[in-house]
């Protein structure tokens, strides 16, 4: 299995000067990332963790004031050789967009055009990517909405007649029609409605079983990655701080911030007092020296403060960026 | 504040140059105290004669100096102007605040009186008011006048801000803790108002220089006191224009226009500041 | 001034009694008629401060309900009692000296409670004057008080606006000016939804300490199970305008008996990696809008639904110690 997206050593930092002040924030900081085709790769992380900045360093969205300082990304689709989104321009990006990569944008139930019914959007996406009439995008539009659960009167419909979960899903259904290889996922399931929120976790699914494609899902939300994420990157202040198979790490988290992450989230079958670390993740543009995390972290050893931790790698897959797991897996017995 | 003008000084070469344009205007003002002559003393100096070293500006049919003139021309045109958006602004403010916030029959009430006034043509009206009270119409008293009748437009906008501004989650906050409804109306709404009210104060200024210069030049207003429309208005009792006395017509129009001018750069300026797209671009660092 | 009816229960501090709101919502030339909360009907004891979670996804009616009971949105039938007055009969001076000072509300999101171009401590003096709840010179030590009691001090937030502050901070300060007041009853809508996953807890482990050490009752709104399991000593299910499931906590959420209840519960993804969902749901009869207009409002998407669920309003029974709107549990229907 091939990687289809490799992320190396990135720095993308915003760079603004207003008011006479410089101020850098790094909000990508030295993020080396790879995803397998195929597999769902999960990129997990609070606010102002850095990932939305992430998505469009990977997308090749990037914009004024931020800048990409260091690094490269590389798109690898088998029929084609390597592309670099960050060098191409517009003609380009278009070229791959919907078709090789796609995007499905948080709260993108609000990007359908209000005074076109749902077939006519889907004929005006499609022929903007394929030659075809409308006659033949309306066939593949329901032929696809059928095998994805959606009625066909949908395609009749206008957005506001639907609800909110129907208008997202019709949404991905839209950004996947071209069977693109590469879907990144940004907050799917946010501000839906939990019912919804499976149906909508379980699309994603459903498309990535039919076509093989390889999914990037960004989300804070622990739960949505457990079910469908294969993997899963743990990101913290704008730095991969754990990162493996989504069981693997779920059950064992190794560094201190993931072991909090989960821990304090509540469940549904215990009462009991949970405990959350105080303070609040730093802000980008004067991260603490050495770790980021050691101005919060129980077990915060002296060389944490000074020395930014480098990532080893634990089991074959999971890894970690975190000197107190260095120390303990230097130490550790040989079997 | 000082940063804010730093910044706008730096970003936008309208705000620039119509600064700049605005600080020459204020300087010619202030000139106006150490004019060597009064306004309304006619054949102080020789008549007609073109610029020169003695007369920089020249002077005209009355016998005056036409710098001289100008600046108390400036002077008196911006404080009927300035009379003029202090009164129209503040109605129309209030009025407009109160009528949003209230909703409901304290609203339509007030609503059907601004569409009055909004249906009203201005220009016919003042010309008429201005030839009933020829004789007593005083600069102040127009500036009133100019006042009173453009406020009306105006406050539709605010009402509109503030209906927006209303269902804002902080407007709920405020109920909570007991704030009464004109404390809510002015601490609350009014600071969101205020960008959006300098850009208005500044096209209201250009609104009253504009009647008053076009009231004066009828005739109609008061015709003693300097301004720039009667200016012109002596310069065209004279005939400066046919009898090729260009200079005395000239200088009023040019300052006019350079008023005009330096206003909408200003407030094009801080339009465009204040617009919040191109806020990121103004933020990028020039890494080239 | 019109005086008030005369208490009648002090032992309840609120009492929803058959609560109902209509809005008329315009379609073209007709009016369709849409019942946002639907005959809405319970209690909170005075003596007793407890945390009853209103739980519902969009459209359940709980928001419109809280709004209610703030005394920001009138009822179309129904009574709301506030330690025995009625709610919708006070006048607006009667609101502001007495009502706002024993019952207050969190909002959701904690920016815009507070508008970006003050101070954030100036809602809390404001609130302190207004109430008179401590002279000029004690304003200070009196909000530094209350903060505390909130896990902040008057130090760190003196004189910042709310874009210095984080969500977690701004949120505090927010349920902080709630309780400046000293109200018996606070109504919080969502309270932690616009904040992270691992500072909910924090906020979610503040209320329960006030309840315990404040004695206020809260009135906990949220689409959230997890938190609200976490929580609330009770909960309310809502669907559609009814309450279709409430009693305690555990019990409701633990074996809940409702089948919307249930499918609410099964719709959680777990981040436990021996939780995840190994069963499909079927997406085709997920198509939301198909609530029937007669009969029991979940009857479209109900799998144990009956005949008689599709013709009669479901009553409220009480079973195994709470309420539940469903004929599986009638036993003059299970009878027969």
């Amino acid at each position: 299995m091939s990687n289809i997206l490799e992320a190396k050593d990135l720095k993308a930092y915003y760079m603004t000067q207003a008011f006479g002040v410089r101020r850098t924030v790094k909000a990508v900081d030295n993020i080396s990332l790879q995803v397998r085709q195929g597999e769902a790769f999960g990129i997990a992380g609070e606010s102002g963790c850095g990932k939305s900045t992430l998505l469009k360093v990977l997308l090749g969205a990037h914009e004024p004031p931020l800048t990409v300082v260091d690094g490269t990304v590389k798109y690898r689709f088998d029929d084609m050789e390597e592309i670099d989104p960050l060098a191409l321009d517009e003609r380009g990006r278009r070229e791959i967009r919907w078709k090789k990569v796609s995007y499905i944008p948080q709260g993108s139930m609000h990007v359908l055009n209000p005074v076109r019914r749902i077939r006519e959007s889907f004929h005006d996406f499609v022929r903007t990517h394929k030659k075809v009439s409308q006659a033949e995008s309306w066939d593949m539009a329901r032929n696809y909405l059928r095998d994805l659960g959606l009625s066909e009167e949908v395609l009749n419909s206008y957005p506001h007649q639907l609800s909110g979960g129907m208008r997202q899903r019709v949404t991905i259904a839209l950004a996947t029609i071209l069977w693109p290889k590469l879907i990144f996922a940004d907050e799917p399931t946010t501000a839906l409605d939990v019912v919804v929120q499976r149906g909508v976790i379980q699309l994603l699914k459903d498309i990535r079983q039919k076509e093989g494609s390889t999914l990037v899902l960004i989300t804070h939300d622990i739960g949505v990655h457990a079910n469908l994420a294969d993997r899963i990157a743990i990101l913290y202040a704008g730095k991969v701080v754990e990162e493996g198979d989504t069981k693997e790490v779920l059950k064992n988290p190794r560094h201190p911030y993931t072991q909090h992450l989960i821990n304090s989230l509540p469940r549904l079958d215990e009462r009991s007092e949970r405990v959350s670390i105080p303070g609040r993740p730093p802000a980008l543009d004067n991260p603490p020296n050495g770790c980021r995390f050691h101005p919060r972290c129980p077990v915060a050893l002296d060389k944490c403060r000074t020395i930014d931790p480098e990532t080893i790698t634990l089991e074959p897959g999971h890894r970690v960026a975190c000197h107190v797991v260095a120390e303990e897996v230097s130490h550790a017995p040989v079997a | 504040m000082l940063l804010t003008i730093r910044d706008l000084f730096r970003f936008s070469p309208a705000f620039r140059y119509g600064a700049i344009i605005l600080a020459l205007v204020f300087v010619l003002v202030g000139l106006s105290f150490f004019s060597p002559y009064e306004p309304d003393v006619n054949r102080a100096v020789p008549r007609n004669k073109p610029p020169s070293d003695v007369y920089v500006f020249g002077t005209n049919s009355n016998g005056q100096d036409v710098f001289w003139m100008l600046t108390f021309a400036v002077r008196n045109s911006l404080l009927v102007a300035s009379l003029a958006v202090v009164i129209g602004r503040g109605i129309g403010v209030l009025l407009g605040m109160i009528s949003g916030y209230l909703g409901g029959r304290v609203d339509r009430v007030l609503s059907s009186i601004v569409d009055s006034f909004i249906v009203m043509p201005r220009l016919p009206l003042l010309i008429l008011i201005a030839s009933i009270l020829r004789g007593q119409m005083t600069m102040a008293s127009l500036g009133v006048l100019l006042g009173l009748l453009d406020w009306a437009y105006p406050s539709k906008r605010y009402r509109a801000q503030i209906l927006s501004l209303r269902e804002r989650g902080f407007t709920d906050t405020a109920v909570f803790a007991g704030m009464g409804t004109l404390k809510i109306v002015v601490q609350e709404h009014l600071p969101f108002l205020i960008p959006f009210l300098l850009a208005d104060m500044v096209s209201g200024f250009l609104f009253a220089i504009g009647f008053e210069i076009t009231l004066s030049v009828l005739g109609l207003s008061d015709l003693s006191t300097q301004s720039i429309g009667t200016m012109i208005y002596w310069g065209n009792y004279y005939q400066a224009l046919l009898s090729n006395r260009i200079w005395i017509l000239a200088a009023p129009i040019g300052a006019s226009i350079v008023i005009v001018v330096g206003f909408y750069l200003v407030s094009l300026g801080l339009s465009r500041y204040l617009d919040p797209r191109t806020r990121l671009l103004r933020l990028q660092v020039k890494t080239t | 001034m019109r005086p008030s009816p005369e208490p009648s229960s002090t032992a309840e501090l609120l009492r929803v009694e058959d609560l109902t709101k209509v809005f008329n919502i315009r379609h073209g030339f007709s009016t369709k008629q849409f019942h946002a909360v639907d005959g809405a009907d319970f209690s909170l004891q005075a003596d007793t401060p407890e945390i009853l979670t209103i739980a519902g996804e969009s459209g359940s009616g709980k928001t419109t309900l809280a709004r209610m009971i703030l005394g920001m949105e009138q009822l179309t039938t129904g009574v709301l009692r506030y330690k025995g007055r009625d709610v919708a009969s006070l006048t607006r001076k009667e609101k502001r000296s007495w009502f706002f000072g024993q019952v207050q509300p969190v909002f959701q999101d904690p920016f815009a409670t507070f508008s970006p171009l003050k101070r954030i401590d100036h809602y809390l003096y404001e609130t302190v004057s207004n109430y008179k709840m401590a002279d000029k010179a004690g304003a200070d030590a009196y909000i530094d008080n209350v903060l505390n009691e909130v896990g902040l001090s008057l130090k760190e937030i003196k004189g910042r606006y709310p874009n210095e502050l984080s969500g977690g901070q701004a949120q505090r300060v927010s349920v902080a000016r709630a309780l400046i007041t000293r109200p018996s009853l606070i109504i919080a809508d969502e309270p932690v939804s616009m904040l992270d996953a691992s500072l909910r807890m924090s906020i979610v482990n503040m209320f329960r300490a006030l309840k315990e050490k404040q004695k206020v009752s809260i009135l906990y709104i949220t689409h959230d199970l997890a938190t609200a399991y976490y929580a609330s000593d009770r909960i309310a299910v809502m669907l559609r305008g009814w309450i279709v499931e409430m009693g305690p906590v555990e019990r409701v959420l633990g074996s809940p008996m409702h089948p919307y209840t249930q499918n609410l519960k099964q719709s959680i993804p777990s981040a436990d990696p021996a939780r995840v969902w190994t069963q499909k749901i079927d997406l085709a009869d997920m198509d939301g809008e198909k609530y029937s207009h007669t009969g029991c409002k979940f009857a479209g998407r109900c799998p144990a639904v009956m005949d008689i669920c599709r013709k009669k309003t479901p009553p409220n029974v009480m079973h195994e110690g709470r309420m539940v709107k469903c004929f599986l549990y009638d036993k003059s229907v299970q009878s027969t």
